[in-house]
């Protein structure tokens, strides 16, 4: 009885408490940067694609909801000729992001993708590329591998010697 | 057969084991299942001892605690000797050398095609080295273009020498070396430029790390776990390696090569590994396609429709002729012989051919004769090549033969106290001496370095040499066929060594196409089988499925050339075959004009299609199932590892559709390859074994179907979600217990359906370990594939009839004899990119004598005239041609048939 009274007690006090509604959509959450919600694929300082095309977001994906396959451009430098995300599928756990290794494939914080049409919930790269950095500045991949893909000469990447001179003969 | 070793016995941390004393102590460990991390180490080629990643430690004895680190591949397993491969200090030991290893390693998996499968990557974690805590600058080096087959990556290089230790010493191989010092050891060619030995392809799987990557794979490329794969078979020559076939988003993306024990072991030849790409050409045949009148274009019609438009009278009637073929499976052509009937059935092959395959699978037959498989050809010590050209007829049997070129002086090195798997110092004792190989052919192989003397002469001085061993064999010295000294003596000092040998291997063919030349290899054999020899002989057919065409019965397809004008076909019948490769045009075309209706089953648009009224677009064996039987005569079975459903169907599928449609049956003839495999069992017994080939389709291994995708395939969700974002149901495969799915158990598949190797811990093709009952042996279950021809001693034979006519040459004309060429001679893969690059142009190999006298130049064009055949060829002046002979090449895309061995005249441009 007398805990009864005391949680009618409670919820009558709340009457003179501030609201806590959100007036959403017009009124938009603070969402942090590493919210876990649309996925993007980001570019490179230059403007190019970051993505190498190497797959191991779509192995990383519990729900299998990546796919690609990858092509070569121009002095073999790889990027992917399709990139697919089924969003009807993703489980936003950031898995895909976690692994990718050029910081190409981004969880941003809008999680605004509702649709009448589950078909349209199916992402291909235009859908998915930005035209910026995203959460990440000033990583470019290709200056920190050792392949030679049109990004920088052999030898001329990060931490890198000359390439080796194979006729000198000093020890 | 097999001796029955001693084994001893030794103490792994604490637990005893049998072992095999003429194994290193890796080997041993690696076949036991207990994984020592190692690089330089390959079964195939021996230990050397130069990456020290195998550490392991030794004791003395049981008070030893202390014990001493020792590299495992180069340790003899001895009785009662004691390793440790746990201790703490030996594993810390192993991390530490993988460290510095990777000190120079780039940053590079992602963009690394090896990635995945990367025997780095595995050794890496196995050892627990995880953190990168030199900071100093990394080595790089320039790459070099490797030509169409292999891309080159040398920053990954690890400095393992297992690249040019495959290339130089087990193949043969002369343009690939190791250069600079220190640490800056680099592999590669002494300049840009294609690497032009045969078998290059495989530096993909025994390099450990991506510095050499399959080229074709990296233009459309896929990670191993996206793959979906099937245990196959090559069908690019009648060797029939064992292959896995794999498949992404509906294309074919890659050939590996599949352990079989018995037949190509770790390897496969690049033809084998890069032809696959006519698998994804434009010229596929994808639709069935049908036109009602000669003057009509082929029009793309339903399945259902093709029914309702045959006419079933037609196929009804008497005069309804199949011709088979060598290059479709066992149960197409069976299939198709079910359906014309016997006597109506022929095998699309010339003449010629026929004939000389005949004598083949007659005498293997019959005879008993003992029958190498490819690993029995690398135990034997003394070899007789006759008049086959193997490196390009039959590659993987020249490296065999290269391998078998060691057994006289590893004898030596046994004698000496020097283990086998000790590579460098057998190899330093051996120097240049090896067993007596001796190569008589029409012109140089590239097998020729082998070769204790090599005989390079006309065939009918080959196949009279050939008698002459005969003769020698049979101590008739009066007889002599060749006429001439040399060739007398050299054929008696054959005969003599090949009666010492403990394991004389006779090899020879049919591309030559001379039946002399075949006659006298089966008189050897049958001589020295006579002389009590433990004789093994080999014998090269054309296609893959040669031998299991030449088992069918049937007449050969020129038979029906000469049928009257007056006696109309209703229906012809092509079963995967181009004619037009088998016979002149103008009888090709004459027999077309004598049918009323010509239904074709094919892959690829060629000639031939374009004469159909019918046309059947037929599976290849990427997307089927079916057998073939190879040159030693094993039935070997490929299954499909494409699942998408479209009309692209087995041709002994079509067939069994016909079938049940003529007969008017609801239900289809053959609803399942084990149906079919039963008819074929019960109208030909010989084909009776078939039935265990493998499990039946209902097999399961934990109530599951086994999957041919690996437990991390990517994707599955939204593959085809562009397409429909409902998942759509597997693909099906009723026909065998594989499954197109990532579900299911895949330890320890039966070997005859090992889809990829992958074992805990092993992503790369090391893994392959796993599925050996010893690295080397055996794999476990025993090696896929069923012998259809038994061994059997004492049955008496007669020797074949000597019969060989110098052919008539008349002046101004040259006897022009068939060169074959690995890229190119073979239909289907002369139609893969990376292989066109390879195929030169029609060439006649011409002796320095006869240009002159015909004042031609090298390199010069000039029109080769055969039997009213005039061909457009570069000459190419080679000495190991003699004069008066000239080799032309055959079979190159867009050159007609001609019937060589025959006499051709040249007309100046
Ligand atoms: S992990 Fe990153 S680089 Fe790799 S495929 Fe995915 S998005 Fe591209
Ligand atoms: S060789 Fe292996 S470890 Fe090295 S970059 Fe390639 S995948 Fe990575
Ligand atoms: S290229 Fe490959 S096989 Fe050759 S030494 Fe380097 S890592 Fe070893
Ligand atoms: S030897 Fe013949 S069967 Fe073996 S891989 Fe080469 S082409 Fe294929
Ligand atoms: S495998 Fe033993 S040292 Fe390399």
């Amino acid at each position: 009885m007398i805990s009864i009274l005391r949680s009618m007690w409670l919820t009558f006090l709340h009457v003179f408490h501030k609201t806590e509604t959100v007036e959403y959509p017009e009124v938009k959450p603070y969402l942090a940067p590493r919210y876990r919600g649309r996925i993007v694929l980001t570019r490179d300082e230059e403007k190019n694609e970051r993505c190498v095309a190497c797959y191991l977001c779509a192995a990383a994906c519990p729900v299998d909801c990546i796919a690609l396959q990858a092509a070569e451009g121009e002095n073999g430098r790889r990027y992917p000729e399709f990139f697919r995300i089924n969003f009807s599928r993703c489980i936003f756990c950031g898995f895909c992001e976690e692994a990718c290794p050029t910081y190409a494939i981004q969880l941003i914080p809008d999680f605004e993708m509702a649709e009448y049409d589950r078909q349209n919930m199916v992402y291909e790269k235009q859908h998915l590329l930005i035209s910026g950095e995203g959460k990440y500045h000033g990583y470019n991949f290709y200056k920190n591998a050792g392949v030679d893909m049109g990004v920088k000469g052999k030898g001329e990447g990060h931490n890198e010697e000359k390439p080796v001179d194979l006729k000198e003969l000093l020890p | 057969m097999s001796l029955e070793v001693n084994m001893v016995k030794i103490r792994i941390d604490g637990k005893y084991f049998e072992a095999k004393p003429e194994k290193n102590l890796l080997e041993t460990c690696l076949s036991i299942g207990i994984d020592i991390p190692h690089f330089c180490f390959h079964p195939a080629l021996g230990s050397v001892g130069a990456c020290r990643l195998c550490a392991v430690k030794k004791f003395r004895d049981k008070d030893d605690t202390k014990g001493r680190i020792v590299m495992s591949c180069m340790e003899p397993v001895t009785e009662g000797l004691m390793i440790s491969v746990e201790d703490p200090e030996v594993k810390a030991f192993r991390t530490s050398v993988l460290e510095s290893l990777m000190t120079n390693h780039p940053h590079d998996c992602p963009v690394c095609d090896e990635g995945g499968e990367c025997h780095l990557q595995d050794m890496t974690v196995m050892t627990g080295h995880n953190y990168r805590r030199y900071d100093f600058p990394k080595r790089t080096y320039n790459n070099q273009e490797l030509g169409p087959f292999i891309n080159h990556e040398m920053n990954r290089c690890i400095q393992c020498y297992r690249c040019v230790r495959f290339y130089r010493d087990y193949a043969g191989g002369k343009d690939l070396n190791v250069f600079a010092s220190r640490n800056h050891v680099y592999f590669g060619r002494h300049e840009d430029g294609t690497l032009e030995n045969e078998f290059s392809g495989n530096l993909v799987e025994v390099c450990p790390t991506g510095v050499f990557t399959d080229k074709t794979l990296k233009k459309h490329f896929t990670r191993k776990w996206d793959l979906t794969n099937a245990p196959s078979v090559c069908v690019h020559c009648s060797v029939g390696c064992n292959t896995i076939v794999s498949e992404r988003y509906g294309s074919i993306r890659r050939i590996m090569s599949r352990y079989n024990g018995a037949v190509n072991g770790y390897f496969i030849c690049d033809r084998g590994r890069f032809g696959y790409e006519f698998l994804n050409d434009e010229k596929r045949i994808k639709s069935v396609q049908i036109r009602s009148k000669k003057a009509d274009s082929l029009q793309i019609i339903e399945n259902e429709q093709l029914f309702t438009s045959l006419n079933n009278s037609e196929l009804n009637s008497k005069k309804i002729v199949g011709i088979g073929s060598p290059r479709a499976s066992l149960e197409s052509n069976f299939a198709l012989m079910s359906l014309v009937g016997k006597e109506n059935f022929y095998h699309g092959i010339s003449e010629r051919e026929y004939s000389l395959t005949k004598t083949i699978s007659g005498f293997f037959q019959h005879s008993g004769a003992l029958i190498a498989s490819l690993k029995q050809i690398e135990k034997a010590d003394a070899i007789l090549v006759l008049g086959e050209d193997l490196t390009n007829t039959a590659p993987m049997i020249a490296l065999a033969i290269r391998q078998a070129a060691r057994n006289v002086p590893n004898q030596e090195a046994k004698k000496k106290g020097i283990q086998l798997w000790n590579d460098a110092p057998v190899r330093e004792l051996a120097q240049d001496s090896k067993s007596p190989v001796f190569i008589a052919t029409l012109f140089k192989d590239s097998l020729d370095d082998v070769a204790e003397v090599t005989f390079h002469s006309s065939s009918e001085d080959i196949a009279n040499l050939g008698f002459d061993i005969v003769s020698g064999l049979n101590n008739i010295t009066t007889d002599s066929k060749t006429g001439k000294k040399d060739h007398q003596e050299l054929a008696g000092k054959i005969a003599q060594i090949l009666k010492n040998a403990k394991n004389p291997l006779i090899i020879s063919g049919i591309s030559s196409g001379d039946k002399a030349i075949l006659h006298a290899a089966i008189n050897i054999v049958t001589s020295l089988e006579s002389v009590g020899s433990g004789v093994m002989m080999s014998m090269v057919l054309p296609d893959c499925n040669s031998m299991g065409l030449a088992l069918l019965p049937g007449k050969s397809f020129q038979d029906l050339f000469i049928l009257e004008e007056s006696h109309r076909i209703d229906a012809l019948i092509v079963l995967e075959n181009d004619l037009y490769r088998r016979a002149d045009e103008e009888s090709v075309n004459k027999l077309f004009e004598k049918c009323d209706r010509v239904v074709v089953l094919d892959q690829l648009m060629n000639k031939t299609t374009q004469k159909a009224d019918i046309l059947l677009p037929a599976a290849t064996f990427a997307e089927s199932e079916g057998t073939i039987v190879n040159n030693e005569g094993r039935a070997q079975r490929f299954y499909k590892a494409v699942g998408n459903k479209t009309q692209v169907q087995e041709s002994w599928r079509w067939i069994g559709e016909l079938i049940s449609n003529r007969d008017n049956n609801q239900t289809d003839k053959w609803n399942l390859l084990d149906d079919i495999t039963e008819s074929m069992a019960i109208e030909l017994p010989l084909f009776s074994k078939l039935r265990k080939y493998s499990p039946d389709a209902d097999f399961r291994m934990l109530n599951m179907k086994m999957p041919r995708q690996t437990i991390r395939y990517s994707g599955r969700t939204a593959i085809n979600a562009n397409i429909s974002v409902s998942e759509a149901k597997l693909p099906q495969d009723p026909d065998s217990p594989l499954a197109f799915s990532m579900e299911g158990q895949n330890e320890n598949p039966p070997s005859s359906m090992v889809p990829f190797y992958w074992t805990p811990g092993w992503n790369s093709v090391q893994a392959m370990y796993n599925y050996l009952d010893e690295l080397d042996g055996r794999m476990k279950g025993g090696d896929p594939g069923l012998r259809l021809f038994e061994q059997s001693t004492g049955s008496k034979r007669d020797s074949l009839e000597y019969n060989n006519q110098k052919s008539e040459v008349r002046k101004n004309e040259l006897k022009i004899v068939p060169v074959y060429q690995i890229f190119g001679s073979e239909e289907l893969s002369a139609v893969s990119p990376s292989i066109i690059e390879r195929i030169h142009e029609p060439f006649v190999f011409l002796n320095p004598k006869d240009s002159e006298f015909f004042h031609l130049s090298d390199e010069e064009s000039v029109i080769l005239e055969i039997l009213n055949i005039k061909l457009n060829v570069k000459v190419k002046i080679e000495n190991s041609i003699v004069p008066g002979q000239a080799g032309l090449s055959v079979n190159l895309p867009g050159m007609p048939y001609v019937d060589i061995p025959g006499t051709g005249k040249f007309h100046k441009l």
